[in-house]
């Protein structure tokens, strides 16, 4: 407050685009070096081991597998990624709605929550061929979206829950002061407390949703998704193909993962870590 | 007419009693200081004239309300040891919170803000996060976001007590400012002698196991109060008093048998 006070802390210097993006090239090249490394190490092994096809095909024949179907494969990882952005939105949706509810009713949360953990603790994919006749059988959609939203409830339940009551208690008391009322607690505090822990729970759902879209579809599923498209090669020994298509359920959730982790930075630019 | 009036407040926490027999009487304009060694309960005072926390005894009363009555009414703004702003909201967003939850229109907000931001002199920083900011200027935002809505009563507990000592003075002639312009009255809870015997007009001295008052001391020195007010002889004496005061209070409890202490 005395004249000179305003100058006392210099603001956090914020990077051209053009700087953050070089910089991340930097940080990138690492990661970059060992990924192609891993890739010559493998197609060298293959070569001067005359490892059969079967048992693991060349990077360099998964490559031109990938290329010479490509069409067909992304048409297929595109229907199976709409089966995975809809089991993710539903499940992650629905968990979100019952994290805000069973925060807001605590005795209700301490009586269910055990049930979620155990409930998480079972192994959904092994119910697959079941749950595919429960949602409208097993060639459908929607079945495998169910298997993608099961998949993804229980991590984005668990961390959004934990993070609406991982409030400071100072912070809760400062909305008594004002007295305010439950909404606005949860509105001006204990959803903006949530957001990160929030976030943590929706990136690992996005893999989650992946697995079980393509593992829904290993046990029958529409002709043109990629989970049968990868079943059906690798069971007329077109191994080539079916990691191509493999390849590519990896690239649709990473695109997935990324646009969520891109969603974050965007939401949560108040976080000091993400807003570097 | 009283702004604070406490009566008879006692509180228990299980077997400890934190605040036993608490009489006080505020006036409006006042600049009131509880002093007292950790564990006089002079937090827990604050934080039931505040509503935050209820006696398990006596009344205390706020502008004439019930003190629960003067919280729904926004009566008080509070001040804490921690600045306790939120980091998802800029400097400005943090000021304009209990504006917000008051309703007042943007535009008012808006000119609000701007005016509480000049007077603790952060203009510029409106869209800095907290975390940008030091401790000092953080505090100076949390003051500037309980005075906002202009309420007649500013409760503050500890609020430069993190600070280091320069900070910590520079804060005190601001803050003495602050109260000058505004006209409000300040209950202020502090572990300084030094910091209480300069802002106050008066220093209610507290002493522990139980809480209670041991005295209340009246500070005649003059205002303005300036830097070279801490260089006073009567300065001097006045800080003399409120130590010997809470040396008393010391003593008293280390009179108490120490059988009788095991079993309190």
């Amino acid at each position: 407050m005395s004249s000179q006070a305003p100058v006392a802390v210099q603001p956090v210097p914020r990077g051209g685009l053009g700087r953050m993006v070089g910089r991340r090239t930097v940080d990138w090249l690492p990661a970059l070096l060992v990924g192609v490394g891993i890739v010559a190490l493998w197609q060298g092994l293959i070569v001067w081991t005359h490892a059969q096809q079967f048992l693991l095909p060349k990077p360099t024949s998964i490559a031109s597998a990938f290329w010479t179907d490509k069409h067909e494969l992304w048409s297929a990882g595109w229907y199976t990624f709409q089966e995975a952005l809809g089991g993710f939105v539903l499940g992650s949706g629905l968990a979100i709605l019952l994290a805000l509810v069973l925060a807001r009713w605590r005795p209700l949360g301490t009586a269910l929550l055990p049930y979620a953990v155990a409930a998480n603790a079972i192994p959904i994919i092994a119910f697959a061929p079941i749950t595919n006749q429960w949602f409208g059988g097993g060639l459908t959609k929607s079945s495998k979206i169910a298997i993608a939203a099961i998949l993804c409830f229980f991590p984005v339940l668990v961390n959004t829950l934990r993070g609406l009551t991982s409030v400071r208690p100072q912070d809760l008391e400062l909305m008594r002061s004002y007295a305010a009322g439950n909404v606005e607690v949860f509105r001006r505090v204990r959803i903006p407390t949530s957001l990160p822990f929030m976030f943590t729970g929706l990136k690992v759902a996005t893999v989650l949703a992946m697995i079980g879209a393509v593992v829904g579809e290993y046990f029958g599923g529409a002709l043109n998704a990629i989970g049968v498209l990868i079943l059906s090669r690798s069971r007329v020994f077109q191994f080539n193909e079916a990691w191509a298509g493999v390849l590519v359920v990896c690239l649709f959730g990473l695109a997935l993962y990324i646009a969520v982790a891109a969603l974050e930075r965007a939401v949560l630019r108040w976080v000091p870590s993400t807003s570097d | 007419m009283s702004v604070v009036k406490v009566a008879g407040v006692t509180k228990q926490f299980g077997q400890t009693t934190a605040l036993q027999g608490i009489e006080l009487e505020i006036t409006e304009r006042e600049f009131v200081s509880l002093i007292g060694p950790s564990g006089c309960g002079k937090s827990t005072l604050l934080r039931i004239v505040a509503d935050l926390i209820e006696p398990s005894a006596g009344t205390v009363a706020v502008n004439g309300k019930p003190a629960r009555q003067a919280r729904t009414d926004r009566d008080y703004g509070i001040v804490f040891q921690d600045p306790v702003l939120y980091d998802w909201r800029t400097v400005a967003k943090n000021v304009a919170l209990p504006l917000e939850m008051a309703r007042w229109p943007r535009q008012k907000r808006n000119e609000r803000v701007r005016e509480m931001l000049e007077l603790v002199e952060l203009q510029g920083f409106e869209s800095h996060r907290p975390w940008q900011l030091s401790g000092g200027m953080q505090q100076r935002v949390s003051i500037a976001r309980a005075l906002s809505f202009e309420p007649p009563l500013l409760l503050m507990d500890e609020p430069f007590g993190a600070l280091d000592e320069m900070t910590r003075e520079r804060m005190n002639m601001e803050l003495l400012k602050i109260w000058e312009a505004s006209g409000s009255t300040i209950v202020f809870v502090t572990h300084s002698i030094a910091e209480a015997v300069f802002l106050s007009t008066r220093v209610v001295v507290m002493s522990p196991r139980p809480g209670r008052i041991s005295e209340v001391i009246p500070i005649d020195l003059p205002r303005p109060r300036l830097a070279t007010t801490r260089e006073e002889p009567r300065f001097f004496e006045l800080v003399t008093r409120v130590r010997e005061a809470l040396h008393l209070g010391h003593d008293l409890d280390r009179a108490v048998p120490p059988a009788q202490e095991a079993t309190a």
